[in-house]
C-alpha cells in the first residue's frame, strides 16, 4: 500500500541515539522539579550564548517586527518565495562564512543555495550528487543522522572510512584506499567522500594532512568531496579551523576540474544556536550543481521572516564580531570544565578543539572489549547514572568503549551534577566487591592515579 | 565516469515549460505603474495580495507574536531551540480549527493527524515518496497546476498519469475519463498507486461537485488505491457552491472505520488564503498513522521555521480574527474576480463560471489562429509579447484542448487589473477589425458571429448551464 521508503526503516532511527533520548523524554531532569532525572548530554545545541541574541533583538526591534527603517516590509517579505533566496541574507552569509575562515577564502552569494537546516542541504546534495545504488565514503565515527539524511530517500549507500584510536581518529590514505575498495568488493559506485569538519563526535578539526589526503585520493578517483562545516563556527582553541576551500587553494587547484567538485554545507544552528529557524546552506563551484540544488530547494525553503531577521543580525558585523568572540570563550571554557570533571574521575576525552561535545573514553569501564559491553554501560549510564550520551556504536565507531558527551546545551550547575554524578558512579565501580572486579578495579586505580599526578596527556 | 545524478542532468524539473518561461519575459520587463507603465502585468501568478492590511493590522496590535514574547515574557530561547519535527504543538491546534473554520466546521481534524512541512510544494512531494517509488504512477486530473511535473515526479521517481477533462462539461471528471486515465497507464506498465486532485481546482477556479467527489470515492474503493486532495485554496471559496472537503463526504458516506479511510489525505497550506507564501507552511493530513509517522521523519527536509510557527500560532487563535478574515478576503476575492470578468466580457473573452482561487479560466479558443497548441503558443507570445500580459496557457497545464489560459486577478491593485484589462479588449479589437484579405477573412467572420453570441449569452444569462459553468 505504502512505498518501501515508508514502510521500511531506512530512516535509521531506531538506533540507541533516538532510544536514548525516548529515555530522557521519559524522565528528564529538573534542577528544581526532577532533580533525580536523566540530563540530557546527548543533544549537541549550544546554549550558552543566547543572552548575547536575546539583547540584540532587544535593541533592533525591526528586524524582528518585519520593518526596514521604521516602514513595514510584512507584505514584500510574505510574498517573497524565491529559491533564489533573499539577496541581503546571502550577502551576509558568505561574509560570515568569510570570517569565519579567517578570511583565507571568499565566497560568492551567487553559489550559496539556502535551504531548510543543514539535513536539508546534506539531502540535496545527494540527491544532486549520486544516484539510486551508488555510495559516499564516510570517516568514521559520524553522526548517525547522516544514515537517515544520505541513504533514505537518496537512496545512496554509506561506505564506512575507518578510523581507529591509535592515532586521534584520523583519516589515513590506506583507511581511504581500504574503504573504496571494500566499495568496489560490493559492486558500489563511489561518488564522493563527505567528511564533517570539525568532526562530529570527535570535537577536532582536520589536520592539513587529512585534508591533503582527501584532496589526491578525490582527484585520482575522480570523485567528490562533500564537507559539512555546520561546526564549523565553534573552534574555540588551537589549532585554527582550516577549510577544504583552503586547503585546495593552497595547493593551486582552483583551476582543475577538482575545483567544481568541492561542496561545502553549513548552517546556523550550532554556532549562532538556533536550530528551530532551519537555516543552512550548500556552497558550491558547481554551476549544474547550483541549478539543480536551487531547484531542489523548493522542497525546503527557509521562512522569509526569518531569513528578514538574520539578514539584518549578520548585517551588524559589531555584533557578529563580539558574538564569534565571547561565543567561542564560552565553548571552551564550558569544555574545559567537562573535560577536568571527567579526569577527576579518571575518564579521558580525546582532545578536541571545537564542537559541543567531548568524545570520550571509556573503554576501561567495559566489561569486555565488545560492543555488548558498551550497551551494558550505556544502559547502566542512562538508568543508573541518569546521564543521556551517546553510545559510540550509534556513530558507528569501530571500537567499543567511546562515548559523545555534550557540554553546551544544559547550565554550568547541570554540568557539575553530571560529573558528580559520574564520579560518583565510576568509584562505586571501582569499589566493587567481586574479585574480578577488584582486579578491574586495580587496573582503573592505576589509571586514576596516572591521571591525577601527571600532567594532560597527547590525547586526553 | 558520470559526474552528477541522472536527477540533474535531466530536465524532469519541468523548469522549462513555457508556464516558466512567461516569468522570465516577465522579470525582464515588469509591469511598474510608475517606472515602467509599458511593462508586461504579471497575470501568471497565483497570489492573493487583496487583504495584507487585515494581516497587518493584526501584527501591528499584537507585537508579541512577531517579537518572541509570551505575555509580555521572551520565549525566544525556547524557539530558537525547537527543531521537534512534531511541530509546535499549538500551532497544529489552531491550524486544524482554522481548516475546520474553512470547511464550515462540517468536519473537525485530529492535531496528531497533521504533518508541517514547509509549503505545500514540500508537502506534496514527501506524500508522494510515501506512497509511491519508480514504476508507481499517480492520476491527475486536466487541466493540474504545472508545479506537479516537479513536485511530484522529479525526486521521487513517480509518474502522472492525466485524467483527460474537456470543456464538453466544464472539465470535470468523468467515470469514464478515471477509467481511460487507469487503462493507460496500465499501457505504460505502470502501477497506479492513486489519484491526486486539486479541489479547488487549478486552474479552474472550481470547487469539486458531490458528485465528482463520489465518484473519486467509488474509484478508489474499487481499485484499492490512494487519494490525495490538494486543499490548498480551500480558503478562497467566495460564491456558491460552496466547498465540500472529502473528509465531509467520507463522514456521509461512513467511512470512518473502512479502509478507504486510511488511503484518504489532506494537502494544505496558508500561501493561498493568507497570503503567505513566503512563510512556507505546508501541512499534510492522513487518518493513516504510517503515513503520518513517515511523514512526520521526512519533514525533517522541510521543518517549517519555529519563529514563523510561533507568529502564525497566535494568529490562527486569535478567532475573532481568523473568522472576519475569512469572510472579508471571500468577499474581496468575489468582488475581484467579478471585474476580471466583466472587463474579460467587455473584450468578448468568455472564462469558465468559477466560484473560486485567485485566477479564472478563460476561454481564449475564438481567438487561435487554428485549433492546435501551435495556435495557442502563438496567441500566447502575442498576449506576453505585445499585449504584454503574462497569463499562463492552458498547455502549460497539460489541458487537452487549445485555447484555454488561466488568468490570475488577485495579485495586483484593481488598477492595474483594470489596465490589463483595457489592454486586452484593445488586442481583441484589432484583431477583430484586422483587414486581413487573405482566405482567413470568412474564418474571422464567422468568429466573429460566434464572438458576438457569446458576450449576449454571458451578459444575459448567468446561470449557463450548459457546457461551461
Amino acid at each position: 500500500m505504502l512505498s518501501r521508503k515508508a514502510s521500511c526503516d531506512a530512516h535509521g532511527q531506531d538506533s540507541s541515539y533516538f532510544l536514548g533520548w525516548q529515555a530522557y523524554e521519559n524522565n528528564p531532569y529538573h534542577q528544581v522539579d526532577n532533580p533525580s532525572g536523566i540530563i540530557q548530554m546527548g543533544l549537541a545545541e549550544n546554549q550558552l550564548s543566547f543572552d548575547l541574541l536575546e539583547s540584540w533583538l532587544a535593541s533592533n526591534p525591526d528586524a524582528v517586527g518585519m520593518k526596514r527603517n521604521g516602514e513595514s516590509v510584512f507584505k514584500e517579505l510574505a510574498l517573497f518565495q524565491d529559491y533564489h533566496g533573499l539577496p541581503a541574507f546571502k550577502n551576509e552569509l558568505v561574509k560570515l562564512m568569510s570570517k569565519i575562515r579567517g578570511d583565507k577564502a571568499k565566497f560568492d552569494p551567487k553559489k550559496l543555495v539556502l535551504t531548510a537546516g543543514a539535513t536539508s542541504a546534506n539531502e540535496t546534495l545527494m540527491f544532486c550528487l549520486a544516484d539510486p545504488g551508488e555510495a559516499f565514503l564516510l570517516p568514521t565515527p559520524y553522526y548517525p543522522g547522516f544514515d537517515r539524511d544520505l541513504k533514505w530517500r537518496p537512496d545512496v549507500e554509506i561506505v564506512p572510512i575507518h578510523c581507529s584510536s591509535s592515532n586521534g581518529f584520523r583519516i589515513t590514505m590506506p583507511a581511504l584506499e581500504e574503504a573504496y575498495e571494500r566499495a568496489q568488493r560490493l559492486n558500489l559506485k563511489v561518488k564522493g567522500v563527505l567528511v564533517t569538519n570539525p568532526s562530529n563526535p570527535l570535537g577536532t578539526t582536520l589536520t592539513r594532512d587529512e585534508l591533503n589526503h582527501l584532496i589526491t585520493f578525490a582527484i585520482a578517483k575522480r570523485i567528490h568531496i562533500m564537507s559539512d562545516e555546520i561546526y564549523s563556527g565553534t573552534v574555540f582553541d588551537s589549532p585554527r579551523f582550516i577549510s577544504i576551500t583552503e586547503a585546495v587553494m593552497d595547493r593551486n587547484l582552483e583551476d582543475t576540474d577538482l575545483w567544481s567538485r568541492i561542496h561545502i554545507v553549513y548552517s546556523l544552528s550550532k554556532d549562532l544556536g538556533l536550530p528551530g529557524f532551519r537555516v543552512g546552506m550548500i556552497y558550491s563551484n558547481n554551476e549544474t550543481v547550483v541549478a539543480a540544488a536551487t531547484k531542489m530547494s523548493s522542497f525546503g525553503l527557509i521562512s522569509s521572516q526569518t531569513q528578514f531577521l538574520l539578514a539584518n543580525m549578520l548585517a551588524d558585523k559589531k555584533f557578529t564580531c563580539k558574538y564569534m568572540k565571547e561565543n567561542g570563550k564560552r565553548l571552551k571554557k564550558r569544555m574545559e570544565m567537562l573535560v577536568s570533571g571527567l579526569k577527576m574521575a579518571g575518564v579521558r576525552c580525546l582532545k578536541s578543539n571545537a564542537g559541543l561535545f567531548c568524545w570520550v573514553d571509556m573503554r576501561h569501564l567495559l566489561v569486555s572489549n565488545t560492543f555488548e559491553a558498551e550497551k551494558e554501560l550505556w544502559k547502566k549510564i542512562i538508568f543508573e547514572v541518569g546521564l543521556n550520551i551517546s553510545p559510540g556504536s550509534s556513530c558507528h565507531c569501530t571500537e567499543p568503549g567511546w562515548f559523545r558527551v555534550c557540554f553546551a546545551n544544559m547550565s554550568e550547575d547541570t554540568l557539575q551534577v553530571s560529573l558528580r554524578r559520574i564520579k560518583a558512579f565510576v568509584e562505586s565501580n571501582i569499589s566493587g566487591c567481586s574479585q574480578q572486579q577488584q582486579r578491574r578495579g586495580s587496573i582503573i586505580g592505576k589509571w586514576v592515579s596516572k591521571l591525577s599526578s601527571s600532567d594532560p596527556e597527547p590525547d586526553r | 565516469m558520470k559526474l552528477l545524478s541522472r536527477k540533474v542532468t535531466c530536465n524532469s524539473h519541468g523548469q522549462d515549460s513555457s508556464y516558466f518561461l512567461g516569468w522570465q519575459e516577465y522579470e525582464k520587463n515588469p509591469y511598474d505603474e510608475k517606472k515602467n507603465p509599458k511593462g508586461i502585468i504579471q497575470m501568471g501568478l497565483a497570489e492573493n495580495q487583496l487583504s495584507f492590511d487585515l494581516l497587518e493590522s493584526w501584527l501591528a496590535k499584537n507585537p508579541d507574536a512577531a517579537g518572541f514574547k509570551r505575555d509580555g515574557q521572551s520565549i525566544f530561547r525556547e524557539l530558537a531551540l525547537f527543531q521537534d519535527y512534531h511541530g509546535l504543538p499549538a500551532f497544529k491546534k489552531a491550524l486544524v480549527e482554522f481548516m475546520s473554520e474553512i470547511r464550515g466546521n462540517k468536519v473537525t481534524f485530529d492535531s496528531n493527524k497533521v504533518v508541517l512541512t514547509a509549503g505545500a510544494t514540500s508537502a506534496n512531494e514527501t506524500l508522494m515518496f510515501c506512497l509511491a517509488e519508480l514504476g508507481d504512477a499517480f492520476l491527475i486530473p486536466t487541466p493540474y497546476y504545472p508545479g506537479f511535473d516537479r513536485d511530484l515526479k522529479w525526486r521521487t521517481g513517480a509518474e502522472i498519469v492525466p485524467i483527460q477533462c474537456t470543456s464538453s462539461n466544464g472539465f470535470q471528471i468523468t467515470e469514464t475519463a478515471l477509467e481511460e486515465a487507469y487503462q493507460q497507464a496500465k499501457k505504460q506498465n505502470l502501477k497506479v498507486k492513486g489519484v491526486l486532485v486539486t479541489n479547488p481546482s487549478n486552474p479552474l477556479g472550481t470547487t469539486m461537485s458531490r458528485n465528482e467527489l463520489y465518484l473519486l470515492v467509488d474509484f478508489i474503493t474499487a481499485k484499492n488505491i490512494h487519494l490525495i486532495s490538494d486543499e490548498i485554496y480551500s480558503g478562497t471559496v467566495f460564491n456558491s457552491p460552496g466547498f465540500i472537503s472529502i473528509m465531509e463526504i467520507l463522514k456521509d458516506r461512513n467511512c470512518e472505520n473502512t479502509e478507504v479511510w486510511n488511503r484518504v489525505h489532506i494537502v494544505y497550506s496558508l500561501s493561498k488564503d493568507l497570503g503567505l507564501p513566503g512563510f512556507r507552511v505546508g501541512a499534510l493530513y492522513s487518518n493513516d498513522d504510517m503515513v503520518v509517522a513517515a511523514a512526520t521523519k521526512m519533514s525533517s527536509f522541510g521543518l517549517v521555521s519555529s519563529q514563523t510557527q510561533y507568529l502564525l500560532s497566535a494568529l490562527l487563535s486569535d478567532k475573532k480574527f481568523t473568522r472576519n478574515y475569512i469572510s472579508e478576503n471571500q468577499k474581496r476575492l468575489k468582488q475581484r474576480q467579478k471585474k476580471l470578468i466583466s472587463g474579460l466580457e467587455k473584450a468578448g473573452i468568455s472564462c469558465l463560471k468559477s466560484n473560486s482561487g485567485l485566477f479564472c479560466w478563460v476561454d481564449m479558443r475564438h481567438l487561435l489562429s487554428s485549433n492546435t497548441f501551435e495556435a495557442e503558443i502563438e496567441l500566447w507570445k502575442k498576449i506576453v509579447y505585445d499585449v504584454k500580459l503574462n497569463i499562463s496557457p492552458g498547455s502549460s497545464c497539460h489541458c487537452t484542448e487549445p485555447g484555454w489560459f488561466r488568468v490570475c486577478f488577485a495579485n495586483m491593485s484593481e488598477e492595474t487589473l483594470k489596465l490589463s484589462m483595457q489592454r486586452l479588449k484593445a488586442f481583441v479589437d484589432s484583431t477583430t477589425n484586422g483587414h486581413n484579405q487573405s482566405s482567413h477573412q470568412s474564418v474571422k467572420n464567422s468568429r466573429r458571429t460566434s464572438l458576438t453570441k457569446w458576450v449576449f449569452r454571458l451578459s444575459f444569462d448567468d446561470r449557463e448551464p450548459c457546457g461551461e459553468r
